[in-house]
């Protein structure tokens, strides 16, 4: 079995304002698996996301101490190249956020401000984007038309077929399932499962199902505390902790 | 029935209050333009206006008056005012200085007309007077740049305010740069809101007197440069009423005043209309 970590962090806290949301929080998330975040609303899951990839950064009066390595180097230094690290390690929202541009203008966008500006090379990227986002084959006959007309679903795998346009080595997933309907949710999840071979992802969800079906690994994470970060099947059947425990067998949510 | 009545009395006077503005306006207009509009003809609009406002002579010097001194005051205030609303929204936090500049705005938005104009009178026309000719077009314009700026701020940062986050956010997560983000995802998706504010604000300037009474000098003649001084229509109506008792050309002044608002107000409606459904794929 290959351990190699993608992304180590230490001790990290964070604070907004005087509220510490983030406490203590040590956890290598291994490479080209799918790192699932679980744990009940307001625990800290999705703000530990953010943290690694500085989304943070466009809140207000946040304070985070700590270390995040990648590729490494600490990423919360100040004079770490944001615009750099976001190409590598690249975040998919819980609401789909297509910009309101064409179904190619959207997936070229990545490739364009990063410079490539020959249409056979931009051809080229979104096709194989769109594919490897499952995505290629209800839209190649409309890649003009306004991104909005898309399904939710849809939507949400434009997102992502945008995403693996930069050429990321991480996929951030926020929730990227929470806005959808079941048929779209297990395709995304159809899609989890196909990137995991080229891509380490992290994904916050929770629905413990989801987490069971696409993760290798699970972090549970409650008041701001990781509690337990085990293989999935371990943490689901065999959970060391009280709380962990509790929170998978449905106690409390 | 009495309970019935005591409602219909309340609802028939906010009707009728309704109703008032529509009613005034329409007044306003099928007046102004009945007895304007038989007076234009392309020999009112390209001929110009005589010595002393002799009969049968037209507006066209004074037409070109406003159409420069509304340019000089939107090229002057337009990247004022969308450049510090693109800083206030997208650069700066909610903060102190960011609630002063927005105070600020309101507040120059409320000076009376006059008063800027005597602001523009003192500065541009005599303390500036060798750069801007005294009274003049560009005085006239950089004095009506006060009076566009705040409303083209305050409308354009209500406009970038309205773009989701979300398109930010995803922008910054696909490794654009902030302003590469600005530019082409928050501006394109803000555009509608922020030419509104540019029109309205060019309303005010195409409609400004008083302001322009001080600074543009009201000179007939045909202008050649931004130094010389002019008359755009609205002084040019002021001074024919109450200097020659013109009503005539007055009404047909008035008349092509409010067909070019009308106008500018229409296309510029119809325009962003088609180009919001474009960017919703409608």
């Amino acid at each position: 079995m290959n351990n190699a970590i993608e992304i180590s962090v230490k001790d990290l806290d964070l604070w907004f304002g005087k509220f510490q949301a983030l406490k203590k929080i040590s956890i290598d998330i291994p490479k080209n698996k799918v790192t699932a975040l679980i744990g009940p609303s307001g625990c800290g899951k999705s703000t530990f996301i953010k943290t690694l990839d500085r989304m943070n950064d466009l809140v207000d009066n946040v304070k985070i101490t700590g270390e995040v390595v990648y590729q490494g180097r600490n990423i919360l230094d100040s004079d770490t190249d944001v615009v750099e690290l976001r190409k590598q390690i690249g975040m998919v929202f819980q609401k789909p956020n297509p910009f309101p541009k064409s179904i190619f203008d959207n997936v070229a966008y990545g490739p364009r401000v990063h410079g490539v500006r020959k249409k056979a090379n931009l051809n080229e990227v979104v096709e194989r984007s769109l594919k490897a986002a499952a995505l290629w084959e209800e839209v190649k006959d409309r890649l003009n038309e306004s991104a909005l007309r898309l399904s939710g679903g849809q939507q949400q795998r434009l997102c992502i077929a945008r995403l693996l346009a930069v050429e990321p080595e991480v996929l951030l997933m926020d929730e990227p399932a929470s806005a959808l309907d079941p048929i779209a949710t297990s395709k995304i999840e159809d899609l989890i499962y196909e990137l995991k071979k080229d891509y380490t992802i992290v994904i916050v969800t929770h629905n413990m199902q989801q987490a069971a079906r696409v993760s290798s690994n699970t972090a549970f994470f409650y008041l701001g505390e990781l509690v337990e970060f085990a293989s999935t099947i371990d943490l689901f059947e065999r959970p060391r902790d009280k709380r962990t425990e509790d929170y998978v067998t449905g106690k409390f949510g | 029935m009495a309970a019935k009545r005591s409602e219909m009395v309340p609802m028939g006077l906010l009707w009728g209050a309704g109703i008032a503005t529509l009613v005034i306006l329409i007044v306003i207009l099928a007046y102004i333009l009945s007895k304007g509009l038989p007076l234009i003809s392309w020999h009112f609009l390209t001929t110009n206006p005589g010595v002393r406002g002799q009969a049968g002579t037209g507006i066209y010097s004074t037409i070109l008056a406003t159409v420069a001194v509304t340019g000089v005051a939107l090229l002057v205030a337009a990247p004022l005012s969308v450049g510090g609303a693109i800083y206030l929204n997208e650069y700066t936090r909610e903060n102190l200085l960011r609630k002063v500049i927005r105070q600020a705005a309101e507040i120059l938005a409320g000076i009376p007309s006059i008063i800027i104009g005597l602001f523009g009178f003192l500065f541009f026309v005599i303390y500036l007077l060798p750069y801007t000719g005294g009274w003049s077009v560009l005085s006239g314009g950089l004095t009506l740049a006060f009076m566009v700026l705040p409303i083209s701020l305050r409308i354009s940062e209500e406009a970038l305010k309205a773009v989701p986050g979300e398109l930010r956010e995803g922008s910054l997560g696909l490794g654009a740069t902030k302003w590469q983000s600005i530019t082409t995802v928050v501006l394109p998706t803000a555009l509608p809101g922020i030419v509104t504010g540019l029109i309205l604000g060019m309303g005010r300037a195409i409609g400004e007197t008083a302001a322009i009474l001080l600074t543009a000098g009201g000179a007939l003649g045909v202008i050649h440069s931004l130094r010389d001084p002019a008359c755009p229509m609205t002084l040019y109506l002021y001074n024919i009423l109450t200097e020659y008792n013109d009503t005539t050309t007055a009404y047909g002044t008035a008349a092509v005043l409010i067909i070019a608002i009308l106008a500018i107000t229409f296309v510029t409606d119809w325009l962003m209309n088609s180009y919001t459904k474009k960017l919703k794929g409608l």
